[in-house]
């Protein structure tokens, strides 16, 4: 007993100099949250977790990594072969990766079925925006590390994309790679960087979940919480369902680490980099396939040339996410609701799809004109139908509050809420 | 929408991607249909055959290492298959290594020992081409993860040879395989059928021969598969439990709120 208050004192003392445990209090345990999260809304604390996991294999990883072009691949095969348990970090590390963007991308797609980024939480979702930025630009990096002919291969088509832009992109591609070709300096570099960014990225996680503590997660129904009939506190409630939804995250996430760790990576990664020879077909790793169809699906638009206009249209295809909040004209948030918004949001899932599989398709024939239609389909989403169908659209009737919404689902209405109907 | 109909949903178009899409981003192969056979490291409960690993090693070392190299499997790493110290040392010690400088500032060569790698048939990569017209022989030690198909293209490859009087008409210097990307391959028919004479007592023959050689190969380019496989079963199995009790407690703590 005089033990755990002795304990007890020395937070206090603590706590009134630092309150962070005060802190950690109010955010984790006391956090009141919509008492009707579905699972869609396990996957932004999967994400948190992903990246810890990333990092933590990614310093392991570097202890025994060497970034120089002649040693790279020998220094991963050296993991894999004589460091204890080596093969279990890489291939968490490796799959871990496709893991962070299977979870961040089913995260976005949820805000966008639940309108998560409307008022007031643009700036929550801008700031995860912004991580997905970053999380592209570590994944790339990192994919160039073990030096094999993907890597180098990858590395160059995709920095040769800056040599697009007009006047200065020759020098910008010859500043990016420190030399005249992808090389040894580009190797270092992107080391550097992918050690440094993932921290970054927990950076802006923190401002990403302050934002999102001010005003409180969404719910299914997109409706505001009136009080404390519509929460529960975050700890024990979302905590044991988090954890439930880990441990089903890492059976599947394991499952490919023991049983299929090089399913998702190309063959030709094992292969060591070699300048003099080009691959057959240089493809990028499947989580950036719907853009790479959309940087490929340009053709030249009056005088600017298609190498260029692909660019545009790639980095516009997630820039224009930023100005979602206002592109979308409606005033009620959740998909529940906006019968017409749900069908195209369905399109839109099918199109990125579509973009996916003709991003991995050589551009030719039949794959190059539905990357093409699926591209034009994309802005249309955004840029016309979002605008116009909030406007249109007979919206369902919302339900009073969350509480009510919940009863009714279940189907166990009290006395009370069926007379405040009649 | 229900959240079944949801989940549903996203389930079909997950399937159809990782089918779809992911097989033909990686699985691309540009040569004929490739035979899926059975091999003892396949599946959940997969492991090498240990005779089969063994006899592998046999028709690397008497056929396929007169012009391929195994730059990331030493001598030592052998004891993995089943070989002991003496045994290791008795390999190593038919090849010879350039080691040095010695005391005398002198290159010098000496016999392998079980620390060394397989020694390469050459010396260097011009080396390596120019005795093969000009094709360099692959190092094989990842093969088995460098090319899509692994170990069923090995075997195929190596099975997929037509004799003499095949119509497919190649280039002097090569010869037609339908497996290899473009059907014309540098490598000579490798494998007759009595190239070996296992020590096993196995009787050889041109399918037994390339079954054991893949299999020697698939180990050289992952040898952690089998202690991975029996790792992986036993953290399954304990996620597979956890969960369980996990969606228990979760049921639990929520009974009151719905
Ligand atoms: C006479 C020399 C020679 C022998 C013996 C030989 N190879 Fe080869 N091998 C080559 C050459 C040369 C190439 C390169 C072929 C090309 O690129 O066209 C090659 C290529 C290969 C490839 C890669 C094919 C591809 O997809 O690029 C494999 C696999 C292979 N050999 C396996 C073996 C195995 C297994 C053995 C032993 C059973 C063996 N080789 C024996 C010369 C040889
Ligand atoms: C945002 C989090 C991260 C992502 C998405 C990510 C992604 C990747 C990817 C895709 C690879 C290539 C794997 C392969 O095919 O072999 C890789 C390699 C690597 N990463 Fe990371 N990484 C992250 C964080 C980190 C961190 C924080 C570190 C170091 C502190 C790190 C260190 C390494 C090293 C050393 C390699 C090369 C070894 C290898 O290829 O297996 N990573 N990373």
């Amino acid at each position: 007993m005089s033990n755990s208050s002795m304990g007890k004192k020395v937070v206090q003392w603590f706590d009134y100099r630092l309150p962070i445990f005060t802190f950690m209090h109010h955010s984790l345990v006391d956090y009141q949250t919509p008492k009707n999260l579905n699972y869609w809304w396990n996957f932004g604390s999967l994400a948190g977790i992903v990246l810890v996991i990333q990092i933590i294999t990614g310093i392991v990883l570097a202890m025994h990594y060497t970034p120089h072009v002649d040693h790279a691949f020998d220094s991963v095969e050296s993991i894999m072969r004589d460091v204890n348990y080596g093969w279990l970090i890489r291939y968490l590390h490796a799959n871990g990766g496709s893991a962070f963007f299977v979870v961040v991308y089913i995260h976005i797609f949820r805000g966008l079925y639940f309108g998560s980024y409307k008022s007031p939480r643009e700036v929550v979702w801008w700031m995860g925006l912004i991580i997905l930025l970053l999380m592209m630009a570590t994944a790339f990096m990192g994919y160039v590390l073990p030096w094999g002919q993907m890597s180098f291969w990858a590395a160059t088509v995709i920095t040769n994309i800056f040599s697009a832009i007009p006047l200065v992109g020759e020098t910008i591609t010859t500043w990016l790679w420190g030399g005249f070709a992808v090389g040894n300096p580009t190797l270092n570099r992107f080391f550097s960087l992918h050690y440094l960014l993932p921290f970054v990225v927990v950076g802006v996680v923190f401002l990403h979940l302050w934002a999102l503590h001010r005003f409180g997660s969404n719910n299914p129904t997109g409706i505001d919480t009136k009080g404390p009939k519509d929460t529960v506190p975050f700890h024990p409630y979302y905590t044991i369902k988090d954890l439930f939804g880990l441990s089903v995250f890492l059976i599947v996430l394991l499952a490919f680490v023991f049983y299929a760790p090089n399913y998702l990576g190309h063959p030709d990664n094992y292969v060591k980099a070699n300048p003099l020879v080009t691959p057959a077909h240089i493809v990028p790793e499947w989580y950036f396939l719907p853009f790479y169809a959309i940087l490929r699906a340009v053709p030249d638009i009056w005088f600017v040339e298609a190498k260029l206009a692909g660019v545009i249209a790639m980095f516009t295809s997630i820039l224009i996410l930023f100005v979602l909040p206002w592109l979308d004209s409606s005033p009620i948030r959740s998909a529940r609701y906006r019968p017409w918004y749900k069908q195209i949001f369905w399109f839109l899932v099918i199109d990125v799809i579509v973009l996916g599989i003709s991003g991995a398709k050589p551009p030719e024939g039949v794959w190059l004109i539905l990357g093409r239609v699926a591209t034009v389909y994309y802005f249309i989403h955004f840029l016309i139908l979002m605008p116009l169908i909030g406007r249109l659209e007979p919206t369902k009737p919302l339900p009073g509050s969350i509480d009510e919404s919940v009863r009714q689902e279940s189907g166990t209405q009290t006395s009370e809420t069926t007379r405040k109907h009649s | 929408m229900t959240p079944a109909r949801t989940w549903i949903i996203g389930t079909v178009l997950t399937v159809i991607v990782a089918i779809t899409n992911i097989g033909i981003a990686n699985g691309a192969s540009d040569g004929a249909h490739l035979t899926a056979q059975r091999w003892s490291f396949d599946g959940i409960f997969g492991r090498f055959d240990r005779t089969a690993v063994q006899r592998g090693l046999q028709v690397y070392l008497e056929v396929c290492a007169n012009c391929h190299s195994l730059e990331y499997v030493a001598y030592r790493n052998l004891t993995e298959i089943g070989y002991n110290e003496n045994q290791i040392k008795a390999i190593a010690g038919q090849y010879e290594v350039e080691d040095g400088p010695n005391n005398d500032g002198e290159m010098f060569t000496r016999t392998a020992q079980p620390s060394d790698y397989f020694v390469s048939p050459y010396a260097n990569a011009m080396e390596a081409a120019a005795m093969n017209n000009g094709a360099l022989p692959p190092d094989l030690s990842l093969i088995y993860k460098a090319r899509a198909g692994g170990a069923d293209y090995i075997y195929g490859l190596l099975t997929g040879y037509e004799g003499e009087e095949t119509e497919h008409s190649v280039a002097e210097g090569l010869y037609y395989n339908p497996y290899f990307p473009g059907g014309a391959i540098a490598m000579p028919k490798p494998l007759y059928g009595d190239d070996v004479e296992y020590a096993d007592g196995t009787t050889a023959s041109m399918e037994q021969e390339a079954r054991d050689v893949t299999t020697f190969l698939s180990w050289a380019a992952e040898p952690k598969l089998d202690a991975r496989k029996k790792l992986g079963l036993k953290v399954l199995l304990f996620l597979i439990v956890l969960s369980a009790l996990l969606f228990a407690s979760k049921r639990k703590v929520w009974r009151d709120i719905h």
